[in-house]
C-alpha cells in the first residue's frame, strides 16, 4: 500500500484518457447487478406461477411501472441536482381535477391533454420558484405544495367524481400501439430516450452533475445553477401532467384521492436504480431497469394473489437489500484481507 | 475604571509555559521547527508573524488538538504531553479561537459550561448552581447581559464576552487569544483590553496573537517572533521599537527563486470605478493592463477575497463600474464574469475551485462545454482533447483524465482549476491565494506558468498574504486595508516593510495610525 503510492512516475509522463476499458466499467456498475437481479425477478415469476409467460398479462404488467417511471426519469435529474419534489402525485391530482373541470365546460381530448400539461408545468414552476428564487430546501417546500395541491383538489372536488371522458381521451391510457404494445409503453420508451440523451450526451445533464457534486463550485466554474434547477422543477412538472393524462385515461374518471402515495414510489424506483439520494450520481438505464424490477415484482406477486401490503413489504426489503448488498461485500471483501 | 496593576517583570520570573524545542511535520510541510516559546504568570506574551509562520500550529499544539513530533512543553518546570484537548483543559489552558464554536440556540450559561456542567446527586445537570457560577463569571468580566440570555439575541463582541467566560470557567491558567479583536468595534477592543488587565492580575499568563501591532504595544509586555515555523527571537516589547519588529516578522533569507519576469505591460484591459459593498469594501478604484501581474496584498480580513469575488458577479456591489476594454459592463453571475473574459480561482479549492466528485477532464472543460460540444450535445473526443493540451500544460501529475478530482493532490487539483479556466481563454484570471496549502514543487510550477501567461498578454490579479510570492511576483502591488485601498506600489517600493506598514495601519514615522 505504502509502496504503491510513493512509486514516484517518471518525469515526461503523458497522462491516458482513461483508466478503465468501457467493458469493465460496465461490468462493475451498478446497472450490471440492478439487470441481473432483474433476470432472477423474472426467471422466478415464470416458475412460480403459469400465467406469467403470457404476452398479454406481461402487458398489462407494464402498467404498474409506466406511469411512475415517466415521473421517475424527471425526478432523477432532480436528485442528481440535489434537489427532490415530493408533491409530483399531488399534481397528478390537481392535473387531474384541472382536466376534470374542463370537461363540464365542454373540452375535447385536445383542451384535455393541454389543460393537464399546463398544470403540471405551473405546478413545476410554482415549486421552482420557491426553491431557486427565494432559496429554500425542495424537500420542505414540496411537502408543503404535495397538501397544497391535493387540497385545492380536495375542494373542488369533495366526494365527488368527474366522469365521463370522451372515447378518444382514453387512448392514452388504454390505447395500443400494435399487438400487445400499449401507448404507454411507447411514451415510456420515447421519454426515457430523451432523458437518457438530456443527462448523459448534452452540455445540460453535464451540469446537472456539476451542480449534484458540488453547487458552489458548479456556480463558481459559470453555471446558471438557480436556471438549470427551475427547469428540472419545470421538466418534474411536465412528467407528472403527462403521467395525469395517462393515468386519468387508463381510469376514465378523476378522485381527488387518485395516485395516493405515488412519490414515494417515484423516489423508489429512482434510489434503486442507483441514483444517490444525496445527488451527484445515477443513470437513466438504471432507472430504466429499476422500472422493470418494480413492475416485474408487483406483477408476480399479483399472480401469486398476494395482497397490496403484503407487496409494499416486498418492495421495501427489495430497496433495502439491493443498497445494502454492495456494502456488504464491500465490507465482507475487507475482512477477508489480512 | 480598572486601576492598572503594574505587574512585575523581572527577567528572574521562570515561565509558566515554556515550549521548548517544539516540532511538528505534516505531510511534506514543516509547520513548525523546533520553536522556542515561554508564558510567564500575569503577563501578556504577543505572538508575531506573518500567515504562515506558524501560530495557529503553536495554539493547536498548547491546546492538544495536535501532538507535536518533537520538544518538550513544561509547566510550571515539569515536563508535560496532551494527548487530547481535554488533557489540556486539565492542564488549566484555555484558547480562545478566531471563530469560537459556540451554540446559537443555547443559554448564555449552557454555552459557558457545555461539556462540564455542574451535576446533582442524580447525574442531572444542577441548573441552578450552572447559572449562579454562571453570573459569577459574567459579572468577573463586567458583561452586561444574564445568564439565561439565548446566544441568538447578543451581538458578535457579547459572543466574544461568552467565550471569554467559557474559557474561564475550566479555572484556566493560561489563556489563549487568537486575533481576538478581528470582529470587534473600537470600543469593544477598549473593553477587551480591560478585561486583559483584568486577568493579568489574576496573574494569568496570556499568549495574545494579532496581527495589528498598535495592540500588540498596547497590551503586550513580551513578544515571540516566528517566520516560516522557527523562532526568530522573543524580548521585552518595552525594548523594541515597531520597526525592528516589523524587520523580524518579515526578513528573511530569499530561498524562493520567482521567475523573471520581463514581459511587456500593455493597454488597459480591466478599470474599477468606486467599487462598493455595504459591508466588506468601499471607495476601490484601480485599473489593470495587457499582460500586467496585479498584486493584492492585505491582512486575512481586509476585503480582497470579497473585492474579487464581486468582480467574479458571486457577490454584487451596491456602487462601481467596472470597464473591459473600455466598455461598461454589468456582471451579475460568474456566468457573466466568464463571458467578459475574467476569471477566478478561488482561495477554496475543495467548496468552490474543484467539483471534486467528477473526473478531470470534465472539471476542465465545464466551462468550456460551449466550445467542445454541437449544438448543446456533448463531444467526447474534443474534451479529451481540450483536457490533454491543458493538463499538458500545466504539467498535471494524473493516473488518467477519467479519475475523480478528489483523488489528486491539492497542488494537482489547483491546476485542474487553474486548467479549466485558462481553457476559456480570458482576458483577466484572478488568483487567490494560488499556493496556499501546496507543496514547495506546485508552488514553483504555479509561479512559473503565472509569468508565462502574463508573457502571453493574459492579464493577471494575483491575491496574496506570502510577502516573497507578492514581492516576486507582481509587476504592481495595491494593499488594502479594512475594506479600503490604502497603497498602490510600483515594483521598484516594493519591500516587505512598506508591504507591511500599509497593510497594519502604521504610518511612515512609526507610530501607529
Amino acid at each position: 500500500m505504502t509502496d504503491a503510492t510513493q512509486t514516484r512516475p517518471a518525469p515526461d509522463r503523458h497522462v491516458p484518457d482513461r483508466l478503465n476499458s468501457r467493458a469493465a466499467r460496465i461490468f462493475k456498475s451498478w446497472e450490471a447487478l440492478l439487470l441481473a437481479v432483474a433476470i432472477a425477478i423474472f426467471v422466478i415469476n415464470s416458475f412460480a406461477s403459469p400465467y406469467f409467460l403470457s404476452a398479454w398479462n406481461l402487458s398489462d404488467a407494464t402498467f404498474n411501472f409506466t406511469e411512475k417511471a415517466m415521473i421517475a426519469f424527471a425526478m432523477a435529474l432532480l436528485i442528481i441536482s440535489g434537489e427532490i419534489d415530493l408533491s409530483v402525485a399531488s399534481i397528478i391530482a390537481l392535473a387531474s381535477t384541472a382536466m376534470g373541470l374542463a370537461l363540464q365546460y365542454g373540452a375535447g381530448t385536445p383542451e384535455l391533454v393541454i389543460i393537464g400539461l399546463t398544470v403540471g408545468l405551473l405546478c413545476g414552476a410554482f415549486n421552482g420558484f420557491f426553491v431557486t428564487v427565494l432559496g429554500l430546501p425542495s424537500i420542505v417546500v414540496t411537502i408543503g405544495t404535495m397538501s397544497l395541491f391535493r387540497g385545492i383538489s380536495f375542494i373542488i372536488l369533495g366526494d365527488d367524481a368527474f366522469r365521463g371522458y370522451p372515447a378518444s381521451f382514453s387512448w392514452f391510457g388504454q390505447g395500443y400501439i400494435y399487438w400487445v404494445f400499449t401507448v404507454e409503453m411507447l411514451l415510456f420508451v420515447i421519454i426515457a430516450v430523451i432523458y437518457g440523451i438530456l443527462l448523459h450526451k448534452t452540455n445540460f445533464g453535464r451540469a446537472v452533475y456539476a451542480i449534484g457534486n458540488n453547487p458552489t463550485g458548479a456556480l463558481f466554474s459559470g453555471i446558471r445553477v438557480a436556471r438549470v434547477k427551475f427547469i428540472l422543477f419545470l421538466l418534474t412538472g411536465l412528467m407528472s401532467g403527462i403521467a395525469a393524462v395517462c393515468l386519468t385515461s387508463r381510469l376514465g374518471s378523476t378522485r381527488p384521492s387518485i395516485a395516493t402515495g405515488m412519490e414515494l414510489e417515484v423516489v423508489t424506483m429512482v434510489v434503486l436504480g442507483g441514483v444517490n439520494i444525496l445527488g451527484g450520481s445515477g443513470t437513466i438505464p438504471g432507472v430504466v431497469i429499476a422500472a422493470f424490477v418494480m413492475g416485474l415484482v408487483t406483477f408476480g406477486l399479483g399472480l401469486l394473489n398476494v395482497p397490496g401490503i403484503v407487496m409494499s413489504i416486498f418492495i421495501g426489503l427489495l430497496l433495502i437489500g439491493v443498497i445494502a448488498l454492495p456494502r456488504l461485500w464491500a465490507m465482507a471483501a475487507e475482512r477477508r484481507k489480512p | 475604571m480598572s486601576t492598572r496593576p503594574a505587574p512585575a517583570i523581572s527577567p528572574d520570573v521562570s515561565p509558566m509555559v515554556s515550549m521548548d524545542m517544539i516540532t511538528k511535520t505534516f505531510p511534506g510541510v514543516k509547520a513548525l521547527d523546533q520553536v522556542k516559546l515561554d508564558l510567564y504568570a500575569g503577563q501578556v506574551t504577543a505572538l508575531v508573524g506573518e500567515n504562515g509562520a506558524g501560530k495557529s500550529t503553536t495554539v493547536k499544539i498548547l491546546t492538544g488538538i495536535y501532538q507535536p513530533n518533537g520538544g518538550t512543553i513544561r509547566i510550571d518546570g515539569d515536563p508535560i504531553a496532551f494527548a487530547s484537548p481535554n488533557d489540556a483543559a486539565k492542564a488549566g489552558i484555555t484558547a480562545i479561537h478566531q471563530e469560537t464554536v459556540l451554540f446559537d440556540e443555547l443559554s448564555v450559561a449552557e454555552n459557558i459550561f457545555i461539556g462540564h456542567a455542574p451535576r446533582t446527586r442524580f447525574g442531572l445537570i444542577d441548573t441552578a448552581q450552572m447559572h449562579r457560577n454562571a453570573a459569577k463569571l459574567l459579572a468577573d468580566i463586567g458583561a452586561p447581559f444574564s445568564s439565561h440570555t439565548q446566544l441568538r439575541d447578543l451581538g458578535i463582541a457579547n459572543k466574544h464576552l461568552v467565550a471569554i467566560a467559557r474559557a474561564l470557567s475550566v479555572d484556566a491558567r493560561v489563556v489563549i487569544m487568537d486575533e481576538p479583536t478581528a470582529a470587534l468595534s473600537h470600543k469593544e477592543i477598549e473593553e477587551l483590553y480591560e478585561l486583559v488587565e483584568t486577568l493579568k492580575s489574576q496573574g494569568k499568563a496570556i499568549l495574545f496573537i494579532s496581527h495589528k501591532f498598535d495592540e500588540i504595544f498596547r497590551i503586550a509586555d513580551r513578544y515571540t517572533v516566528f517566520r516560516d515555523g522557527a523562532f526568530v527571537g522573543d524580548g521585552k516589547i518595552d525594548d523594541i521599537s515597531e520597526g525592528d519588529l516589523v524587520t523580524m516578522m518579515v526578513g528573511r533569507s530569499v530561498d524562493q527563486i520567482f521567475p523573471q519576469s520581463d514581459h511587456a505591460i500593455g493597454d488597459e484591459v480591466l478599470k474599477v470605478v468606486g467599487y462598493e459593498h455595504p459591508t466588506e469594501f468601499a471607495d476601490i478604484n484601480f485599473t489593470l493592463n495587457k499582460g500586467e501581474i496585479l498584486g493584492f496584498y492585505g491582512l486575512v480580513g481586509a476585503g480582497r477575497s470579497e473585492l474579487m469575488q464581486a468582480l467574479f458577479g458571486i457577490t454584487k456591489p451596491s456602487k462601481g463600474v467596472c470597464r473591459v476594454n473600455g466598455d461598461i459592463k454589468v456582471i451579475r453571475s460568474p456566468a457573466d464574469a466568464v463571458s467578459n473574459g475574467i476569471v477566478y480561482v478561488p482561495e477554496d479549492r475543495g467548496k468552490q475551485g474543484a467539483i471534486i466528485g467528477l473526473p478531470i477532464f470534465q472539471n476542465i472543460t465545464l466551462p468550456s462545454l460551449g466550445k467542445t460540444s454541437k449544438s448543446g450535445f456533448l463531444k467526447l473526443a474534443e474534451e479529451f482533447k481540450l483536457a490533454r493540451e491543458y493538463s499538458q500544460r500545466l504539467d498535471l501529475r494524473a493516473a488518467a483524465l477519467d479519475q475523480d478530482v478528489g483523488n489528486l493532490s491539492g497542488g494537482n487539483q489547483q491546476k485542474v482549476v487553474i486548467a479549466k479556466w485558462l481553457a476559456t481563454q480570458p482576458q483577466v484570471i484572478i488568483l487567490d491565494e494560488p499556493t496556499k496549502g501546496i507543496d514547495i514543487g506546485s508552488k514553483a510550477a504555479v509561479h512559473e506558468f503565472m509569468s508565462e501567461l502574463a508573457a502571453q498578454g493574459l492579464s493577471v490579479i494575483m491575491v496574496s498574504s506570502e510577502i516573497p510570492e507578492i514581492i516576486g511576483m507582481s509587476d504592481r502591488v495595491i494593499v488594502m486595508r479594512d475594506g479600503r485601498i490604502a497603497a498602490e506600489l510600483s515594483k521598484d517600493e516594493l519591500t516587505p516593510e512598506t508591504l507591511v506598514r500599509h497593510a497594519a495601519g502604521i504610518t511612515t514615522d512609526g507610530a501607529a495610525a
